[in-house]
């Protein structure tokens, strides 16, 4: 597409290579999942995670801009499903294309705003904006605030997938997360891809090269936040509900940690990120808060010495690019 | 051919027949209490619930009769959501039969769903919403303690009597609120008086000086607060910063807890009338067990009637299963039979279950005694009035849920 | 009109905390190029520690309101020196991260002690009850606390902006290279800026604790509301957040009175107005 992209940055062919095997691996694993008896709502929640972090990965790894403000997506996404859902009685199909959507008409509103700032301006932007919709679906009557929308059916996919069988839930989630995560694949390693890293790296030079540079970062955000949306709209049919908790800052907190312990900018990372992080969260849940101070030691654990993240380390022990 | 299938038939029936004999031994039982364990209702249900969970296990004896009993607990810290997913790794993975406790209507409702689709039991002893037992009822469900119907009935109808006819709401805003100035504004208005607005606040406020301010320039006569534990004992605090009493308002409190009299204090509590259904020092029974309860808190607290309620409502669950011989661990017939007996413990003394999963029992309204009246540490009631079980809660006639035959 | 004098004040208090807090963030952010996520941590300890104070020293209010921000002021500068130091060369948001994992660590262990409610702290006896000023009722403590919050800020203000101690700070801010060449103390001085910035926080703490109760999550929410106030005011300058922060108070005491449904949301609504109008923020400088 342009000098920049071909010259300085190349996708080589062979890192390419590598994370196709990777992948392949990990969707052989994930489908052997029901075979093993582990408890399968479990590995659903982790890979709607999963998806959430590849999609805030999206920005920051490859961006350079760190939204605090995730959650909007993943429980705006969650509220327009379960709406269309229980209320209006629609197919899961149109449940979550209705949610995805949503999510993606957010992303464009939030972001014309979010992106006028950059650095920690916009973090604070997007953290700030989130708590705005906190508090709207607070108020409005469709989301019955601290209740949450509850009993959610689950319907049939296509009119044939039954969701409401784990088995086949399973696999339609794994799908999604699958088809989610080659999206991500893809758009990092397209030529729109190169253009956010050149912004990452460098945003004068790229507006000096001639890219409109806000363009590509609204456009990633969108992005973004539509995957994220997605993710939301899948997790409505596991949990089988839609609550605040999807909305609240924590929540955004908690896709940062997935993404900064798997490690940032890092294909892969987000995965395994938000494998480690749902699985402390299910085996310490007898600890009560102690949860959230192992997130914070982790946090800090991670920021002074760990920065690469879990899959960035292994990377860089292989020097390769996950 | 047909003889192949007959036998084929018998042999199936064999099967399942030996397969239910041996479930019908089955004495393994599984308690999960869930409950608020760190948040503004966790004085009132918390830990002290899983104590009394603990005091029905031992003193229904069954231990010694051959059965297993497990109590597991958990913090659903207010949310919904959280409390679903526990309650469904517990069916799914650790197979809990029985939930107890599980405060806050919003939880409550939720969990309600969960438990009719997985069959389980749900013996609710802390939530306020009269929808568990009328549209939202449920066959594995029964509602112990109270209600919001029975609350406005007693209180709210008690307050118009005495003049209060104008009323102010200020109304958690979630299930629960909802269902108590809905139900209360009822009785307001049946009884003639009238309702000149509402403020609703979010759960779990701290400063409550705005929504005063609210209700303060309403100029009603009752301030009717419509919500519980640490955000009643919050509003009757700062009431008295911004002058509503000293300006002629009368605050109402429509759900008020032993734990959060005890945590006001008599000189700020003193007054104030409201409604339970269990209180330590009514008779000999429940003196008896709110000291054996009180030995073994931390804080030497008397239960409150949601804890006293997890003690009665296991008591009665294990009573179904002694008579039944085993644990089918079939919610749905489980409850029928508790339905079926007549319930009987010291706390809540006779009473019976309805078809529609409400318990009764007798209501008694309560006035805060004067420091001066109160001989010692918690002894903060004067009984003042009392409804018969029959005529405290909903009448059937008035209700729509679908287990009600008419 | 009576509830409408007592709801601009109710803004006003809520406002003395924006500014208290946002100068804080302010004063650290220029010094340490930080956005400090642990400020509502620490707020929420200046609470406890006059809890702690009360409860099992038995040293009052008073005391607590000198005691409390110089204690916690410690703390922050033990933080400083010990993790924030390690992060001067790298992304700012790697500051974000690393006090928002704080945040998470201070107030999860104090929930675990404590519970998520709230634990009384009563009004000092001097300050209790309430003044019928005729077209509204005084509450005397929450007029105490606007009128001691706009004394600490404009002495904060003096401080910086006038005294030679604030012109060394500023100086470093602008380069600390040259500043040092002079031979001050430059990792001192951050430390010590730290120290103030979070000492702000916990005064402010304390005088909130006889009216928001002391909670462990008291400051969570309150951060992010304070993140708007200086998104809207820009951290160029110290008395753009005093006013700011006073003055959005002010706008969401007045919505609560006429438009009540709006009043947890207006300060981020005006947010977004003020990005659209001016991204630098109101007294923000052009950088970024």
């Amino acid at each position: 597409m342009s000098v920049l992209t071909d010259d300085t940055l190349p996708a080589s062919p062979r890192r390419i290579r590598d994370e196709m095997v990777v992948f392949v691996l990990m969707a052989a694993l994930l489908a052997a999942v029901p075979l093993t008896g582990i408890y399968p709502f479990f590995v659903m929640q982790a890979l709607c995670f999963a998806l959430l972090a590849c999609a805030f990965n999206l920005l920051i790894g490859y961006g350079g801009l760190l939204s605090f403000g995730h959650a909007m997506f993943l429980g705006s996404a969650g509220y327009f499903t379960a709406h269309a859902l229980k209320e209006w009685g629609l197919a899961p199909e149109l449940g979550i294309l209705i949610g995805t959507a949503g999510a993606a008409g957010i992303g464009v509103v939030t972001g014309v705003v979010a992106i006028r700032r950059q650095g920690i301006y916009f973090s604070m932007i997007t953290l700030a904006l989130s708590q705005l919709l906190y508090f709207i679906y607070l108020q409005t009557p469709f989301t019955h605030g601290e209740d949450g929308i509850q009993g959610i059916p689950q319907g049939r996919l296509f009119g044939i997938l039954d969701l409401s069988n784990s088995t086949v839930l399973y696999y339609v989630i794994l799908a999604g997360f699958l088809g989610g995560f080659l999206v991500v694949f893809r758009a990092v390693n397209s030529p729109f891809g190169e253009v956010l890293k050149a912004i990452r790296e460098n945003e004068q030079r790229a507006i000096s090269l001639g890219y409109k540079t806000d363009h590509y970062k609204l456009l990633a955000f969108i992005l973004s936040g539509t995957l994220a949306g997605f993710a939301g709209s899948l997790k409505v049919f596991v949990a089988q509900n839609a609550s605040l908790t999807d909305v609240h800052w924590t929540m955004s907190g908690e896709i940062v940690l997935i993404t900064l312990v798997g490690g940032l900018g890092t294909m892969f990372g987000p995965v395994v990120g938000a494998f480690v992080i749902i699985a402390m969260q299910q085996y310490l849940a007898g600890f009560g808060q102690w949860v959230t101070v192992i997130q914070g030691v982790i946090f800090v654990v991670c920021v002074l010495t760990f920065r690469r993240g879990i899959v960035g380390e292994i990377a860089h022990y292989f020097r390769r690019s996950l | 051919m047909t003889n192949r299938i007959s036998a084929l038939l018998l042999g199936t029936a064999l099967v399942f027949g030996a397969c239910s004999a041996v479930l019908a031994q089955d004495k393994t039982i599984k308690i999960g209490v869930l409950t608020d364990n760190s948040g503004l209702y966790s004085d009132l249900g918390g830990a002290g619930s899983t104590l009394a969970a603990q005091m029905a296990v031992e003193d229904s004896g069954l231990a010694a009769k051959g059965w297993k009993i497990d109590i597991v607990s958990a913090d659903h810290q207010n949310k919904p959501d959280i409390a679903v997913n526990t309650a469904r790794q517990w069916i799914d993975v650790d197979k809990v039969d029985i939930f107890m406790d599980v405060l806050n209507s919003g939880v409550a409702l939720a969990v309600n769903n969960l438990v009719k689709e997985k069959n389980a039991i749900m013996i609710n002893t802390g939530a306020a919403s009269s929808d568990l037992t009328n549209a939202q009822c449920s066959p594995n469900t029964i509602h112990w303690v109270y209600d919001t119907y029975m609350l406005a009935n007693s209180t709210g109808q008690a307050l118009v009597k005495a003049g209060g006819d104008s009323w102010y709401f200020l109304t958690a805003d979630y299930a629960f609120g909802h269902a108590l100035e809905r139900d209360t504004s009822a009785v307001v208005l049946k009884s003639g008086g009238k309702v000149i607005g509402t403020v609703r606040h979010p759960l779990n406020t701290a400063d409550f000086s705005s929504f005063l301010l609210q209700a303060q320039a309403s100029k009603a006569k009752i301030v009717g607060m419509a919500n519980a534990g640490g955000d009643t004992t919050n509003t009757i605090k700062q009431a008295s910063e911004f002058g509503i009493v000293a300006g002629g308002q009368k605050l109402a409190g429509l759900l008020l807890f032993i734990t959060d009299v005890h945590s006001l204090g008599l000189k700020v509590a003193q007054g104030l009338s409201f409604t339970e259904t269990f209180y330590w020092d009514l008779n000999d029974g429940t003196r008896a067990f709110s000291k054996r309860f009180s030995e073994r808190t931390k804080s030497k607290a008397m239960p409150s009637m949601v804890q006293a309620g997890v003690y009665s409502g296991l008591i009665h669950y294990f009573k179904a299963l002694e008579a039944m011989g085993g644990n089918s661990h079939d919610g749905i017939k489980i409850v029928e039979k508790m339905k079926s007996m007549p319930t009987d413990d010291p706390l809540f003394g006779k009473g019976s279950i309805r078809a529609d999963g409400r318990k009764l029992h007798p209501a008694y309204l309560f006035e805060v005694k004067k420091p001066s009246e109160s001989k010692g540490p918690w002894d903060y009631y004067k009984l003042i009035g009392t409804t018969p079980g029959e005529q405290a809660f909903r009448p059937l006639s008035e209700s729509v849920c679908a287990l009600v035959k008419k | 009109m009576q509830a409408l004098y007592a709801q601009l004040l109710v803004g006003l208090i809520n406002g003395s905390f924006y500014a208290l807090l946002s100068l804080g963030l302010a004063v650290i952010f220029g010094m340490l190029n930080i956005i400090n996520f642990a400020h509502g941590a620490v707020y929420m300890m200046g609470a406890f520690c006059a809890y702690f104070l009360l409860n099992v020293m038995g040293i009052g209010y008073w005391p607590a309101l000198i005691i409390a921000p110089i204690a916690v002021g410690i703390f922050g500068m033990i933080l400083e020196r010990t993790m924030l130091q390690w992060l001067s060369g790298l992304d700012h948001l790697y500051g974000l991260l690393l006090t928002f994992g704080l945040a998470l660590i201070i107030q999860g262990v104090f929930q675990n002690y404590f519970g998520s409610s709230g634990l009384p702290y009563a009004i000092p006896s001097e300050l209790q009850g309430g003044l019928n000023l005729g077209f509204m009722f005084l509450p005397i403590y929450r007029g105490w606390v606007v009128v001691f919050s706009l004394i600490v800020c404009i002495a904060t203000w003096y401080l910086i902006e006038k005294t030679r101690l604030g012109a060394n700070l500023r100086a470093a801010t602008e380069n600390p290279t040259l500043v040092r060449a002079f031979g001050i103390n430059v990792p001192r001085m951050i430390t010590l800026t730290y120290g103030l910035g979070v000492g702000l926080a916990a005064l402010a703490g304390v005088l909130s604790a006889p009216i928001n109760q002391v909670r462990p999550l008291m400051g969570a929410d309150l951060i992010i509301v304070v993140f708007a106030v200086v998104v809207i005011g820009g951290m160029g300058s110290i008395m753009g957040s005093i006013i700011t922060g006073f003055a959005l108070g002010v706008i969401e005491g007045l919505t609560k009175y006429f438009y009540p449904e709006a009043s947890n949301t207006v300060v981020f609504v005006l947010m977004v107005l003020v990005l659209l109008v001016k991204p630098t923020g109101l007294t923000g400088r052009a950088t970024t």
